[in-house]
């Protein structure tokens, strides 16, 4: 006599007799390599280093990024520029960001420990952060929760973030080198532009609930 | 690992809630005599549908795109059972909670259940189409947890007590004017109001919805969310939205419960880069939406610390017993075939009385809730067969050949699958017209003689017919003139002028 049959084993066994037909079909069992063959591009045209970081830049403004360029000596003014310009008096910081890139700006630093609630995130102004990779096909920065990005929640609740991209080597062309080259185990955010809504009728329009300015800095 | 148990669900379907929907052409006669409803369907429809050619047109191999996503969702349906088990082992591993929700009654009951687990009795969510299928704002609700929708779309149909009409958009049925008036008018019960002075201006209305949404957003304990694609290797889960709802939604509760439809998954972690392209570009017809999400169970520190992952049957097992109906599980949900359909552009979604508006509802509510009722057995007809929506899929559903496969089944009756299990269906009433005109068609057809004088007596007696038929013929010349019969039939034509050589007339 057979109990009730729990959902689990009612749903895989509604899948196997749905497939009834196909499993007799002949190449069913192929490996998945063969199965699903790629014609498809790994990129998109033929760029140099330096053509792939100014394609990332165009694609960046062309939603509403604000992007700057500088040298490592130049990123600290270059920061506090930003900062003082977005007026803001307080600044979110990833556990392992580097030091000097703050040595120009007076900005209150907070750090966010693993207590601060998302009220004390939202009293913050703006917050800085490097990156993973940045796809520059889709004017895309990829955030994998490294000790220069921090949290998830860190570049969600202030309006303001400054994130730092390290050029051409953080830079690939297209979205399946930046598959290749991120971990599916680590949380990931993938940002391209502020937040922004095609809600009301069918035309972008910028700025909803992530940071409504969005400024990128290839660094390089 | 938790298991829902199916209690004693037995072969009745319950499906998506039931709303009291007439057949298509009743509903959408109103929609078509709506100036307001059908100038914002065609202002926002032309919009999007020049946008998403141009981003498609960047990409060089789109076909191969197209095809090799059609391939990955295929092959994956063929070895569902491989994948669901897979990707529960995975999910597990990672630190998340799988549960088997068999229809939609079972699902909502595993939410509300952990819902209430967290003593919580609110949730925020993201848009997603699963839950509004199973109706799981209704069912929480009832249990007495709010569910606060967070999509900007989402938020202006739930302050607006209205109804869902199209995928991406479920608000596009009104214009900037309409929803200053609702959030003007209700964002006051449901929360913070709506600043006074409050215009149309669309960046307006979107920082109403910022100001509403952020106090609920920073209190939230629970989050509830549905996702776009599910990695069977990794056990990652992927959700594309473009206003950073979804990132609240998912990153600052403690807990996130997601319910996913079993069709939802993807064999590798490489698959992304198929979709990744091809999603964003079909849909808001952006090289890539403003925020993509992805997370594999949990991790300490960042982001919820329980993990529930609810997979949804409700319907889709049986879609994919149908041999030529189960290509409709390929969807991805991008919405370009509404954008592009011209009957949707006229009737508008809420004609389709199902939460899949359009081409691509026209066949997955008939086959997820079977053709049973007026509507779904109206579905198959809502479409000129044009195939538009076929052109513009980026996983390549045949819609078209679905539409007549379905009409044949709502004609002819014949086997199916309905929660699991063998039905014969009987032929559709309405349809017994058709039928006799087919059966006579065939007669016809197979009998020269029969035929040649039929076509004769046609000809000859071509003064007396009138414009419109009689009876059952009616429906059908309603909106249509019936075809003018020539004076005499073509063979005879050609036999008594050699095929034209003659030059005879």
């Amino acid at each position: 006599m057979s109990g009730p049959v729990n959902s689990r084993d009612r749903i895989l066994g509604r899948v196997r007799r749905a497939l009834a037909d196909v499993r007799e079909e002949p190449g069913g069992e192929l490996p998945y390599a063969d199965a699903v063959p790629r014609a498809y591009l790994r990129e998109h045209g033929d760029r140099t280093p330096a053509e792939t970081v100014d394609l990332l830049a165009a694609n960046l403004a062309d939603y509403r990024a604000r992007v700057h360029r500088c040298t490592e000596d130049d990123l600290p003014s270059l920061l506090a520029r930003l900062l003082r310009e977005h007026g803001s008096a307080s600044l979110l910081v990833p556990p392992g960001l580097e030091p000097g890139w703050l040595a120009e700006t007076d900005v209150e630093r907070v750090e966010d420990r693993a207590e601060s609630t998302p009220y004390d995130l939202d009293r913050v102004d703006s917050v800085l952060t490097g990156c993973a990779v940045a796809v520059a096909e889709t004017g895309t920065l990829v955030l994998d929760g490294g000790p220069d990005q921090g949290r998830r929640r860190i570049t969600l609740v202030p309006d303001h973030h400054i994130c730092v991209v390290r050029v051409p080597e953080q830079v690939v062309s297209s979205v399946p080198r930046a598959l290749d080259r991120l971990s599916p185990g680590r949380p990931l955010t993938w940002i391209s532009g502020p937040s922004a809504t095609s809600d009301i009728e069918l035309d972008r329009v910028e700025g909803v609930h992530g940071p409504r300015t969005l400024e990128v800095v290839l660094l390089g | 690992m938790t298991i829902g148990t199916g209690g004693n669900a037995g072969p009745t379907f319950v499906g998506m809630p039931a709303v009291p929907t007439p057949a298509f052409p009743e509903a959408a006669r109103t929609a078509v005599a709506d100036p307001v409803l059908r100038g914002n369907l065609r202002h926002a429809t032309h919009t999007i549908r020049a946008k998403r050619a141009a981003a498609v047109a960047e990409l060089a191999d789109w076909a191969e795109l197209r095809e090799a996503g059609r391939l990955i969702k295929d092959h994956t349906l063929r070895h569902l059972d491989t994948y669901l088990v897979r990707l529960e082992e995975s999910v597990t591993a990672a630190g998340g909670i799988v549960h088997w929700a068999a229809d939609a009654d079972e699902a909502n009951r595993i939410v509300a259940d952990l819902v209430k687990a967290t003593g919580e009795s609110e949730v925020v969510k993201v848009k997603s189409m699963a839950t509004q299928e199973i109706g799981l704002n209704e069912a929480l609700e009832a249990e007495g947890i709010h569910a606060y929708e967070t999509d900007l779309a989402e938020l202006i149909v739930q302050l607006g007590d209205d109804r869902p009409s199209h995928i991406l958009v479920p608000a596009i049925h009104r214009n900037r004017g309409e929803i200053r008036d609702i959030f003007r008018t209700r964002m006051a019960s449901w929360g913070r109001p709506a600043p006074e002075d409050l215009t149309d201006r669309p960046a307006e209305l979107a920082e109403a919805a910022r100001l509403h949404l952020r106090e609920k957003f920073l209190r939230a304990k629970v989050g509830v969310s549905g996702a776009n694609f599910m990695v069977a290797e990794t056990g990652t889960l992927v959700v594309v939205e473009s206003e950073g709802n979804g990132r609240m939604c998912l990153t600052l509760p403690e807990t996130l419960i997601s319910v996913v439809g079993i069709e939802k998954i993807v064999p590798t972690w490489r698959d992304l880069e198929v979709f990744l392209q091809t999603l964003p570009r079909s849909s808001t017809a952006e090289r890539m939406n403003p925020y993509t999400s992805m997370w594999t169970g949990t991790t300490d520190g960042d982001g919820p610390r329980v993990f529930h992952l609810v997979l949804l049957d409700n319907g889709r097992t049986d879609t994919l017993a149908d041999r030529v109906g189960r290509q409709a599980l390929r969807c991805i949900r991008c919405s370009a075939c509404l954008n592009v359909c011209p009957v949707y552009e006229r009737a508008g979604g809420h004609a389709y009385g199902s939460v899949y508006p359009g081409p691509i509802g026209a066949i997955l509510s008939p086959q997820l809730r079977g053709t049973a009722s007026e509507i779904d057995a109206s579905l198959p007809y809502a479409s000129s067969l044009c195939g538009a929506c076929y052109d513009v899929c980026p996983v390549a559903i045949d819609i078209p050949e679905v539409l007549v496969h379905l009409r044949e089944r709502v004609v002819q009756g014949g086997e199916a699958v309905r929660a699991g299990g063998k039905v014969v269906l009987r032929p559709a009433k309405g349809h017994a017209a058709e039928r006799a005109a087919m059966r006579a068609a065939r007669l016809a057809l197979t009998h020269p003689g029969a035929l040649r004088a039929g076509q004769r007596l046609a000809s000859r007696t071509r003064r007396f017919h009138p414009r419109t038929l009689p009876g059952p013929g009616r429906a059908w010349t309603a909106t249509r003139d019936l075809p003018p019969l020539p004076p005499e039939p073509f063979r005879d034509w050609w036999q008594r002028t050699n095929g034209g050589k003659d030059g005879a007339r």
